[in-house]
């Protein structure tokens, strides 16, 4: 990619994510290049991170470690569908998994739990990402019944409708009363630890980054 | 061994005469460990087992002396052993059915020849061992409160027998002639436990405890999970080892020791029972053992009988010197209760429970659900508070902090922080261990992780022995250090799961660090780790809910010295007076309440006066319905009003007339510091008028009648006071208020006493006949005579004043005369003290206005110590005594003593001072002396 294009393209994600500084994007985009690798721009061709890629950043960097959920975090960042996170879409979904506020980050999340994405969190899919949450006791009959209870559990805390499925309005509040909850379902944000190492990684000093 | 078989074995209730124990599983286990223990004592420490105990263990026993074998001599009915003490004693010794065994080794062999009857001897010898309720004391004792009696030999004292009962310790009436018996009498004071005795008694064992003390408070403090009975026994077991003196008389003395601390109450209805209760009880006593058992190794100087003594209030002592808590006792530990196994549970404790089950058996989401659904119980509700614990949720959330996840530290912590008000659930807290964990958590990067740490360590150190954790683990530091976020405080809130601002960071640390304060030693760390400025900083803000934990550490602190100064130096005065005009009434409270410990200091009250703070203090006076508030402010009035200009303001804002208003119908704590500061205000004439004319006397002569020392001390003299002017007297006359405190003469106080009769003295010098008024009491002369026998400085020194008074009519005169005066005075002449040389100096004088008392004062030796009062530096004394001598010098013979002790030289200086009445008073008896030394010389030559 020419200096001019990259330059354009620099500014224009600056312009649009209002949680990096233009350094930051810079960073970005350059840490995007290098982990797409070498390729050559042909027409037709999507450049970006595929799905595998983009899982095992999330398992390296970030210590994300549920499939299931690492897979949702992935469609969260692949905004157009298309199974490849593209620089734009790179840029972006950083932005709310790194720097996001509460609503951007609730929000998100709130995706990543939708599992179906039909705008609820039914207790079928809680059940879904809950179901390795417990330690399975060989001495319980069902081994399920925790999950279950968990869920019901989970319902009665967040089910402000009572309709037996958690909305997006349902979800804002549980989280509004208590933030422990933004993560309800598994770890789908960075913890502090890892973000700060990869900040601090990522985003150099910028006169070392002029002098290289 | 004995804490084990007091607190965990099952006696059966009590009848007459030895208890038996219970045939439980229990009983049994404990027998046989004992017997597994004794059994092998003799190969395990071949040492110790031929010690000889000082008393031999002694029981009925079953065996049959043909059962001995080698080794013991066997004739008839006895059994001697061949082995044998150093003064030729067998060491075992069986007369049927008695036996008495007096060492282990021997206690070894027996249970080897007993063979299948083991069980049976081991039973004996511990049933004819105490009573079942753990005294030792008869039962005919038992029923006056009496727990066992202890014989102590200090280094420097005779024997002490000494008394344990649950009223405290006392010295009885010794051992009487015959054989063991003791003389039950009470022989002294109580005192509150055997340390203190013998601090009191023995002026070696008083130092030598002070130098311990800080060995004791160095000892670090395990605390262990719940542990079967059995194994107590094991532990206490090594205890006894470690000590090397493995005899009864220890046994016994332990027993006693786990009485004492816990204050029991001696009952012969009282069976020890295992429960869960107990066994948390027996716990406590396992852990004062292994105390004890360090101690006596750090202490090998010390002879192993006052090494005993000592490790009894071990414990105890920690308490004291460690941790002298300003804080009423309100947050002292109480005892644990355990919801009932059978008891009907409440549908909270099932869920509850099954939480509990997901926080143990959950990765990171399932325990955060837990967490919060937890949070959403009613946390302030005891039921839920501690069906937590029950389930055993306090270990799993303890536990929780000690991982890496940030998000289940905060759940953990926010429900640690609302079941911590509970005071069982804190000291649970402590006893897992939670504090350190919640302190290492004041490092953490993330401010609402140090906040809510900092807030549940500020609910749980509600007590001493939690204060003392947080210390010890550097907490004290870490917590100042919080106090260093103030900094920025405009910054925005932030949007982050793990931030928060950084002025709450400072509050929740200052809110931590108040309930720290409550302890002597921590005030000191605060003040060491820098706290001051920083407090002083922060009380800069106006953020009333960080201003409140501010002010009142700063308050609960400055009962130091170290702190008065340096709130006078961190310039904390006037920040107090400004907050003296918050709109919050706990913050007013607080402000007040630091005002008053910092207004002894004079420079203190001015700068009060200077920064305007005298004001809002007379204006809150007129709200009199927050009682802690109206507390605080009157005793900041009372301090400040020892300062003149001060109460020349205070006259200004009517205080004084609204002061007069509270002495009715208020709480204790108010009163005390309204009549306190009433009494500053009586200093002067214009005060005095004020308070009578709107009707303060009567109110404050009806106050002679209460009880609380604190609140009689300053009564006395504001209306010793008001009695300086005669119109006042003559309503305080008319009130019987002298009468009232001529009663006080008899208070217990010395305080009281003293100051009743500082008060007596202007009433008798301005009553209408005061003569006729004093004769009117009756044996109130022979009362105040034989006060002269007091030994507190302070009383001596005001009834020789009242005397002084009341010597001025001739008819009491003489018969106080009567009462003997003469010799109770001569006898204290020899004092350095001042202020009784001066008063007992003018009252020897006014005595020998009577008969022959001046040539009694000499036949009583008063003469020649007074003489030597003309080298004091006070020239009020040198002016009383100047007096003194000049009246006794009207006979010979003490002209004889005072020549012999170089007074004339010494008065020869008097008579140049600028005191007429000195120079008069020295001059008269210089004239006397030679007067008769001239008489002498003529009566020669003629």
């Amino acid at each position: 990619m020419n200096r001019k294009k990259l330059q354009k393209l620099t500014d224009s994600l600056t312009k649009n994510c209002k949680h990096f500084s233009k350094f930051e994007v810079k960073c970005l985009i350059n840490l995007f290049y290098n982990l797409v690798g070498e390729v050559t721009e042909r027409q037709s061709v999507i450049i970006g991170l595929d799905r595998n890629a983009f899982r095992n950043i999330l398992h390296m960097t970030f210590g994300m470690t549920d499939d299931m959920i690492m897979d949702r975090v992935f469609r969260g960042f692949d905004k157009d569908n298309d199974g490849c996170i593209s620089v734009t879409e790179w840029v972006y979904g950083l932005s709310v998994f790194l720097r996001g506020t509460l609503e951007e980050k609730m929000k998100y999340c709130f995706e990543v739990f939708d599992l179906n994405g039909d705008s609820f969190i039914s207790k079928e899919e809680m059940f879904h990402m809950l179901k390795n949450s417990l330690l399975k006791q060989p001495s319980e009959e069902d081994p399920d019944e925790g999950i279950k209870d968990l869920v019901e559990i989970t319902l009665k805390k967040m089910d402000h409708d009572h309709d037996g499925k958690l909305s997006f309005a349902d979800y804002e509040q549980a989280v509004r009363e208590e933030t422990l909850l933004l993560e309800a379902f598994g770890p789908c944000l960075p913890d502090p630890k890892s973000q700060s190492e990869f900040e601090a990684q990522v985003f150099k000093d910028p006169n070392e980054f002029n002098e290289v | 061994m004995g804490v084990a078989l007091t607190r965990s074995a099952q006696w059966t209730a009590v009848g007459h005469g030895a208890k038996t124990l219970e045939v439980t599983p229990l009983n049994e286990a404990i027998v046989k460990e004992i017997i597994m223990f004794v059994e092998s004592f003799i190969y395990k420490y071949p040492q110790e087992a031929n010690y000889v105990f000082v008393e031999p263990l002694e029981w009925k026993t079953n065996l049959d002396p043909s059962a001995f074998g080698s080794g013991y001599a066997v004739s008839g009915t006895t059994v001697k052993s061949e082995e044998v003490d150093k003064n030729g004693e067998p060491l075992l010794y069986l007369s049927v059915p008695q036996i008495k065994i007096r060492s282990f080794g021997q206690l070894s062999r027996m249970l080897y020849i007993a063979k299948n009857m083991k069980l049976k001897e081991a039973q004996a010898c511990i049933e004819d061992y105490e009573f079942s309720n753990g005294c030792r004391a008869p039962p005919w004792r038992q029923i006056k409160g009496e727990i066992c009696y202890v014989l102590v030999k200090p280094h420097d004292a005779e024997t002490l027998c000494v008394t344990c009962s649950k009223e405290g310790v006392f010295l009885n009436g010794g051992k009487t002639d015959d054989e063991g018996q003791i003389n039950y009498e009470r022989k002294g004071e109580i005192y509150k436990d055997l340390v203190t005795l013998l601090k009191e008694k023995s002026a070696i064992f008083s130092e030598n405890m002070s130098k311990q003390e800080i060995k004791f408070s160095e000892q670090p403090q395990k605390d262990q999970p719940n542990e079967a009975p059995k194994e107590e026994v094991a532990i206490t077991h090594k205890a006894s080892v470690t000590s090397r003196k493995s005899t009864q008389e220890k046994n016994r003395i332990n027993l006693g020791r786990s009485q004492l601390t816990k204050r029991l109450e001696p009952s012969l209805n009282w069976r020890t029972s295992v429960s869960s209760k107990e066994s948390r009880n027996t716990l406590r006593d396992t852990q004062v053992e292994k105390h004890g058992g360090k101690l006596e190794k750090s202490r090998s100087s010390v002879s192993p009988g006052r090494a005993q003594l000592i490790r009894k209030s071990v414990e105890k002592i920690e308490e004291i010197i460690s941790d002298s808590s300003s804080e009423s006792e309100e947050d002292e530990e109480q005892p644990d209760h355990r919801q009932e196994a059978n008891a009907d549970l409440p549908s909270e404790y099932w869920q509850i429970q099954k939480l509990v089950k997901y926080l143990k058996g959950g990765n990171q989401t399932a325990t955060v659900i837990a967490l919060c659904s937890m949070k959403d119980f009613n946390l302030a509700q005891e039921t839920c508070q501690l069906a937590i614990r029950d389930v055993g949720g306090l270990e799993v959330l303890i536990n929780l902090l000690e991982t890496d996840e940030v998000k289940c530290k905060i759940g953990s912590l926010k429900i640690l922080k609302e079941i911590s008000h509970n005071p069982q659930i804190r000291r649970n807290i402590v006893d897992l261990g939670g504090l350190p964990v919640m302190v290492n958590i004041l490092d953490s990067p993330h401010k609402s992780l140090k906040c809510l740490a900092a807030e549940t360590i500020a609910n749980v150190a509600k007590f001493r022995r939690a204060r003392r954790v947080v210390r010890r683990h550097g907490g004290i530091t870490k917590l100042v250090a919080l106090l260093d976020c103030g900094k920025h405080s405009g910054e925005p809130a932030q949007s982050s799961l793990y931030e928060t601002r950084d002025v709450e960071v400072a509050r929740c640390g200052a809110l931590a660090l108040w309930s720290c304060s409550k302890s002597y030693a921590n005030k000191e760390a605060i003040r060491k780790a820098g706290g001051i400025p920083l407090l002083a900083r922060l009380l800069k803000t106006s953020h009333e809910n960080m201003l409140i934990p501010v002010v009142g550490t700063l308050q609960e602190c400055a009962s130091e010295e170290n702190y008065r100064a340096a709130i006078k130096a961190e310039r904390i005065i006037e920040n107090l007076v400004k907050n003296l005009n918050s709109e919050n009434e706990q913050l007013q409270e607080h402000c007040a309440m630091a005002i008053y410990q910092c207004a002894e200091d004079e420079e203190t009250r001015d700068l009060v006066r200077l920064h305007g703070g005298l004001k809002p203090l007379a204006s809150l006076l007129n709200n009199t319905d927050n009682k802690e508030r109206l507390a605080a402010v009157t005793g900041a009035i009372w301090k400040c009003s020892i300062s003149k200009e001060n109460v020349t303001k205070f006259r200004e804002y009517k205080a004084i007339e609204t002061l007069v208003g509270l002495l009715t119908d208020q709480p204790e704590e108010v009163l005390v510091n309204v009549v306190g500061a009433l009494g500053e205000c009586c200093q002067e004439h214009e005060n005095r008028v004020i308070i009578r004319r709107c009707g303060g006397i009567q109110p404050l002569v009806n106050l002679l009648v209460g009880i609380n020392q604190a609140l009689l001390v300053n009564v006395t003299k504001a209306v010793g006071a008001c009695a300086v002017e005669p119109e006042s007297m003559m309503i305080i006359d008319r009130l019987d208020g002298v009468r009232l405190l001529w009663s006080l003469l008899k208070n217990p106080h010395p305080d009281v006493k003293a100051s009743a009769a500082w008060a007596l003295c202007p009433c008798i010098q301005n009553a209408k006949d005061a003569g006729e008024m004093v004769r009117s009491f009756v044996g109130g002369l022979e009362l105040v005579v034989n006060l002269l026998k007091s030994d507190n400085k302070e009383v001596l020194a005001s009834v020789c004043a009242v005397i002084t008074n009341i010597a001025k009519d001739q008819e009491n005169l003489a018969v106080i005369t009567d009462h003997g005066v003469v010799p109770l005075l001569s006898k204290l002449a020899n004092t350095n003290n001042d202020k009784l040389r001066r008063h007992l100096a003018e009252t020897i004088s006014r005595c020998c206005m009577w008969g022959r008392n001046r040539v009694a004062f000499g036949e009583h030796k008063a003469v020649a110590p007074l003489v030597r009062y003309l080298k004091s530096n006070d020239t009020n004394v040198h002016r009383a005594t100047a007096q003194a001598l000049y009246q006794l010098s009207e006979d010979a013979d003490n002209c004889v003593t005072m020549h012999e002790n170089g007074a004339v030289k010494l008065l020869l200086d008097m008579v140049g001072s600028p005191d007429e009445e000195l120079q008069e008073a020295a001059a008269g008896c210089i004239s006397n002396i030679r007067r008769l030394a001239l008489a002498i010389e003529k009566a020669r030559y003629s």
